[in-house]
């Protein structure tokens, strides 16, 4: 095989494609290596909540108290109305798969190039996420200050409710919060210009992450608070 | 969007030369010192777990005679001896040393693609394995409940260090794990996005290609153990009862209720058995090209055993609950993990003949890492063999928590790693210093380490069947154990300290080679792979001076009919093969002599 043959002409579709590029030399995917790497850790972080959510499962089915109505605790009343189920959360949800919409918008602006723009949506993107971990401090505060929910136990039913949820939340928010931090690095970065030479896949990338932080937050959404 | 892969780059210029003392050896970002960081942490920490073995050996050997340890600290050295050797030392050594020396020197790179995040990783690594040591000396010690940490028991009086000593344990592997993130990460996108020009998947040594499924291995196991180590660490200190029970201590209720023991198991076995295979598949790489080039012939199989790597990594991890087998779980569990875990046996048995027929009609020069690589087969077989054994459910209970389980993964992943790390350190230490090591010196390290193994194993088989429990501080007055046992555990305890005081020989050969040891020469060995290809010997930051290599070939290119030398390296074109003309008239590979 001449060297010639093996320098692979652009990515190609299906079974074919994917053949191509695992048996090409050079590089496997098409990407520069930052995104690759992006790739494979939300992969590997895919594990961290998939056994948080599996242990939650498990010891949701094994507690010897009964587990108690999330409508119930989860429940706040606007404007002196009749407690509303989940509402905060839901404005939650929405403000974070917001954010990722404004998200997208900057990928596609910093591939255009249009500094100015990408740099305020990715502002915006970090504003909705600092919503959504404030709300969820406004949630916290309410669940231990006003239900008496602890970690080790609560008035409503299995201690494990409390344990699990400050548990999974507590991380997920910590997620987003590093996820605040690093758009705002990144926006900083494209203010200034450093990507000019580089290329702008960093906002996919920091994107990529900012997603998976969003998709997560639709299962512990679907897994703690509905089911 | 046009993206030039990294090959294609003039990286060169983008490398980060370092320009202090500081910057080149302490806190540095080439791969090779970041590399030798980690094996000489991870040897260092070996060093205390080999002695913390020699100490329980002492006290199992002669009872009544020595009184070094008391059985709260016999506890907690198995505990450390077994958690450092496992998680400190193989891991990282195998994946933080060789990982970060072989990986970017074979598949041609400069580096690994993210060279500062590779520095965290090594001193995170540190941070880990200080925190570890420091529970030395905190109140009550370090952990005294197993390398397996089960709770309740791991946190309740009775055992010692159940107060600061798992905390810090805890922590410690929840430290390790981000230190190993952030190098697997490395290690794997540099194998998928930093090849050189013309280095295919299927041109990769085996090597890089056990780094790299036991790298991903790791990247999702090691999730599972960081998750059950914060929910017990919640547990030990926060008070909930994620894996506590209503249970009391020393007559009193403690303040738990309704978590699962259980579950903490099965997080723990679904990253500790992965973890069995994240030690075991970068030993496969490293044997299989140590014995391909002290055999001067191709790995045999090259695509099996590249398919077998992939099918060991996946069916590890449906194999996890084979350790659980007397937890109380539902039988039908016990059927299920018992199949898989036997068909794994299959990929592994493949890899074994091929190594075996590798061997087969070679040219062999019985170099010291040669012998370790032989050596590893031989107790590999072993133990996996006696795998077998334990895979099945109605053979594992009688055998199970006997010696035979220990004789068992010592000799599967204590040992037979070893002997590879043994093998892969020589026969890379001339590329990474310059200079040769002592044979002879090294053939007798070889001989009293391997005699040695099997003078400390095979009887510990016996005792597992005469029933002798593990994690016995002393065995006692026990009426279905004959006297005659304590003379095993004598012999075994004579065995061990020989061994283990060998070892000298190993540091005293490295250590005096270096300065006095005659120059290497850049390939030693005559082998093809690209790593002994560099410019210079040792190789300098960056590797490959001025030009990234290309490669035109497989790394087994070894004793190629009609070739100048019994050998081509993977960076020489092919205009410089043998005909195809020439390969049939070769007179040492006619077709009646394959066929005897």
């Amino acid at each position: 095989m001449s060297e010639a043959a093996l320098t692979q002409a652009g990515p190609q579709e299906g079974m074919d494609g994917l053949v191509d590029d695992w048996s090409s030399d050079k590089q496997t995917y098409h990407v520069p290596w930052g995104k690759a790497m992006m790739w494979i850790f939300l992969v590997s972080d895919t594990f961290i909540f998939t056994c948080f959510l599996t242990a939650y499962l498990h010891v949701r089915l094994t507690t010897t108290e009964p587990w108690p109505v999330q409508g119930a605790i989860f429940a706040l009343s606007l404007f002196g109305s009749d407690p509303i189920p989940l509402i905060l959360i839901a404005l939650m949800t929405f403000i974070l798969i917001t954010s990722s919409g404004t998200m997208a918008l900057a990928v596609n602006m910093g591939y255009r190039k249009d500094k100015e723009k990408a740099f305020w949506l990715i502002c915006a993107t970090a504003f909705f996420g600092l919503c959504f971990v404030g709300m969820q401090m406004f949630e916290w505060s309410k669940l231990i200050l006003d239900e008496g929910i602890r970690p080790w136990e609560n008035p409503f039913g299995a201690a494990q409710f409390g344990s699990i949820f400050f548990m999974i939340t507590g991380f997920h928010g910590l997620h987003v919060s590093g996820g605040v931090i690093y758009l705002m690095w990144v926006a900083l970065r494209v203010r200034r210009g450093h990507y000019d030479d580089k290329g702008y896949e960093i906002i996919e990338i920091v994107g990529l992450y900012w997603h998976f932080v969003d998709l997560v937050w639709v299962f512990i959404f679907a897994f703690f608070y509905l089911l | 969007m046009a993206y030039v892969p990294l090959a294609d780059q003039d990286s060169e210029q983008e490398l980060h030369h370092p320009k202090s003392w500081v910057t080149e050896w302490v806190f540095s970002q080439d791969h090779k010192v970041i590399a030798i960081q980690y094996g000489g942490i991870a040897i260092a920490v070996g060093i205390v777990a080999l002695v913390l073995s020699l100490l329980m050996r002492m006290q199992l050997g002669f009872p009544d005679t020595f009184d070094l340890i008391d059985p709260s600290q016999y506890y907690q050295s198995v505990t450390m001896h077994g958690m450092i050797m496992v998680v400190y030392m193989l891991t990282a050594l195998l994946l933080g040393g060789f990982g970060n020396y072989m990986i970017p020197l074979m598949v041609g790179a400069r580096d690994m693609v993210f060279p500062f995040l590779n520095m965290l990783s090594v001193w995170t690594y540190f941070l880990s394995v200080l925190i570890l040591l420091a529970s030395f000396f905190v109140t009550g010690g370090p952990t005294g409940a197993g390398w397996t940490i089960y709770p309740p028991q791991a946190t309740m009086a009775g055992t010692p260090g159940h107060d600061m000593g798992i905390v810090l344990m805890l922590a410690s592997l929840a430290v390790f794990i981000v230190a190993f993130t952030m190098g697997g990460l490395n290690y794997v996108t540099t194998i998928l996005q930093y090849r050189c020009r013309g280095l295919t998947m299927m041109r990769l040594p085996l090597t890089v290609w056990g780094l790299f499924i036991a790298t991903i291995l790791g990247l999702f196991a090691f999730p599972a153990l960081l998750v059950s180590a914060v929910m017990m660490l919640f547990d030990t200190l926060a008070g909930t009862s994620f894996f506590m029970p209503a249970v009391i201590e020393a007559g009193t209720p403690l303040d738990y209720n309704g978590g699962s023991p259980i579950l903490f198991q099965h997080l723990f076995w679904f990253f500790g058995h992965p973890e069995v295979y994240i030690v075991a598949l970068p030993a496969f790489g490293l044997v299989s090209d140590v014995l391909s080039t002290h055999a001067r012939k191709n790995i045999f199989g090259y695509r099996m055993m590249v398919w077998a790597l992939i099918a060991i990594g996946g069916l590890s991890f449906i194999v996890w609950a084979h350790h659980m087998y007397v937890s109380g779980m539902h039988p039908y569990f016990g059927f299920f993990f018992a199949t898989t875990t036997l068909i794994i046996a299959v990929p592994t048995a493949l890899k074994v003949y091929n190594w075996v027929l590798t061997l087969w009609e070679g040219d062999i020069r019985l170099n010291a890492p040669m012998y370790f690589a032989i050596g590893f087969i031989f107790t590999f077989i072993h133990g996996g063999l006696t795998g077998l054994f334990l895979g099945n459910v109605v053979i594992d209970l009688p055998l199970s928590d006997t010696y035979f389980v220990v004789a068992h993964f010592h000799m599967v992943m204590g040992v037979s790693p070893v002997l590879v790390l043994f093998a892969a350190l020589y026969h890379w230490y001339p590329k990474v210093t310059g200079r040769m090591f002592n044979e002879p010196m090294a053939k007798a390290h070889f001989w009293i380490t391997f005699l040695g193994t099997y003078a400390i194993y095979l009887p510990m088989h016996y005792l597992g069947f005469l029933g002798v429990p593990r994690r016995y501080y002393a065995l006692g007055e026990t009426d279905f154990i004959p006297e005659s046992a304590q003379d095993l555990n004598a012999a075994i305890t004579i065995a061990a300290l020989i061994v283990g005081v060998a070892q000298i020989l190993f540091f005293i050969n490295i250590f005096w080679s270096l300065r006095y040891g005659k120059k290497a020469g850049p390939n030693p060995w005559g082998s093809a792979s690209l790593e002994w290809q560099t410019p210079d010997t040792p190789p300098v930051h960056g590797n490959w001076g001025a030009e990234l290599p290309t490669v035109y070939r497989w790394a087994y290119d070894y004793s190629v009919p009609g070739a100048h030398q019994d050998f081509i390296p993977q960076n020489v074109p092919e205009n410089e093969e043998p005909t195809a003309d020439e390969q049939h008239f070769d007179p040492d590979h006619d077709q009646s002599k394959a066929n005897l």
